[in-house]
């Protein structure tokens, strides 16, 4: 048996519970490739130690069936992390870390359908790994802004020449952040927000 | 020097709707293996737990539960209650989204659903549902989050 004995089960410290009032959740996704500061990033603006989730996924038969009869099924658990800051009593958010990898996100029904938006990280030195992810997040409508997480060796390019590289519209933000400052992450979730509040501006006024 | 040049896609206006994603779900993406050169994000090996506690498969019945609903013990534990659904009943003394649940008893967020599932059937605990995109239309909502995270 996998499970542990209820009473070795920590849960949350005193300071990590949830007021009674706290009505509803919304959610953040932070996408992007491996190593990009996705972990980083959800722990310097949440206010719990980062927490994580896991899922297991089944793969039957990838590749040659080699094995047909016996296990042909690869069987992989899938990380993702993710972090919470509290917005009033009565309104919680939540912060997703979530591999790049679209594959890996049918795991977690809703996840990016029920997300306000996404940050979209990025690494100028391995720029081409996000470009799979802005293109499913166009795919599902999904409203996303880029952070561009300075690495100190990474080349530095123009704002418009990354603008024009990932073929983004005008209008999407692109910011450079640092994901081990609390302040700076804070500053790129502010420009998701102020980029989905302008969206329902423009909405409003069709 | 210039960065290389992606192509954006052809936009698509309409989302499918989450049932038609859930039903492309796991391993049907088969051919998207060329986005990273480190696909190896987050795994680990770790088999088969999924089955042990529920029986359940990926694409069995579940509650409608998102990763963020809250999850709200009403009753204490009936004392005939598995021991996981005892954990999971004082866990949620106080609101806790049903990631939270799953990190903290370290168990996948299918089986954590599954549990609920059971749980919300016989009201023991509250379903608190989120905030989602679509229903928002709801500018408000957005100014408090700003607001909120103004004062971190
Ligand atoms: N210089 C610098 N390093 C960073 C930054 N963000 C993350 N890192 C480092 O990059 C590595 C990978 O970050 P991590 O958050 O684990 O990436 P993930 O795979 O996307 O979750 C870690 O060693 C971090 O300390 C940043 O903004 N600047
Ligand atoms: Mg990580």
């Amino acid at each position: 048996m996998d499970f542990k004995s209820s009473d070795t089960i920590t849960g949350p410290r005193t300071e990590d519970r949830l007021p009674h009032s706290t009505q509803a959740a919304v959610k953040i996704v932070i996408v992007g490739g491996f190593g990009v500061g996705k972990t980083t990033m959800v722990g310097s603006v949440s206010e719990i130690r980062p927490l994580t989730t896991e899922e297991t996924m089944t793969q039957a038969g990838i590749g040659v069936d080699d094995n047909y009869g016996s296990d042909s099924k690869t069987a992989t658990t899938v990380a993702m992390d993710f972090g919470r800051i509290s917005i009033t009593d009565q309104l919680v958010l939540y912060l997703f870390g979530t591999p790049g990898q679209e594959r890996f996100w049918f795991l977690w029904s809703g996840l990016f359908e029920g997300a306000l938006g996404a940050v979209v990280l990025i690494d100028t030195r391995r720029l081409e790994v996000s470009f799979d992810v802005i293109g499913r997040l166009e795919e599902r409508g999904v409203p996303f802004v880029i952070a561009v997480n300075s690495f100190p060796d990474a080349p530095r390019y123009p704002i418009e020449d990354l603008r024009s590289a990932l073929d983004l519209a005008p209008e999407i933000p692109i910011v450079e952040c640092d994901a081990r400052r609390r302040a700076s992450s804070r500053d790129t979730l502010m420009t998701l927000m102020r980029f989905l509040h302008s969206l329902e501006l423009t909405k409003a006024s069709v | 020097m210039t960065p290389p040049q992606r192509r954006r896609r052809y936009p698509i206006k309409q989302e499918p709707p989450p049932e038609q994603l859930q039903q492309s779900a796991p391993g049907a993406e088969g051919g998207t293996g060329q986005e990273g050169t480190k696909g190896k994000e987050g795994e680990r090996k770790n088999p088969e737990r999924l089955y042990v506690l529920t029986g359940a498969t990926p694409g069995g019945e579940r509650a409608s539960l998102d990763l963020v609903t809250l999850i709200v013990a009403c009753a204490e534990p009936p004392p005939a209650a598995p021991p996981e659904q005892s954990a999971l009943l004082r866990l949620c003394k106080a609101p806790l989204s049903v990631a939270e649940l799953s990190a903290y008893l370290n168990l996948p967020f299918s089986v954590v659903t599954v549990l609920l599932t059971e749980l919300l059937t016989a009201e023991l605990v509250q379903a608190r549902d989120p905030l989602i995109r679509q229903s928002l239309a709801d500018r408000s909502l957005l100014e408090a989050v700003m607001h909120g995270l103004q004062k971190l």
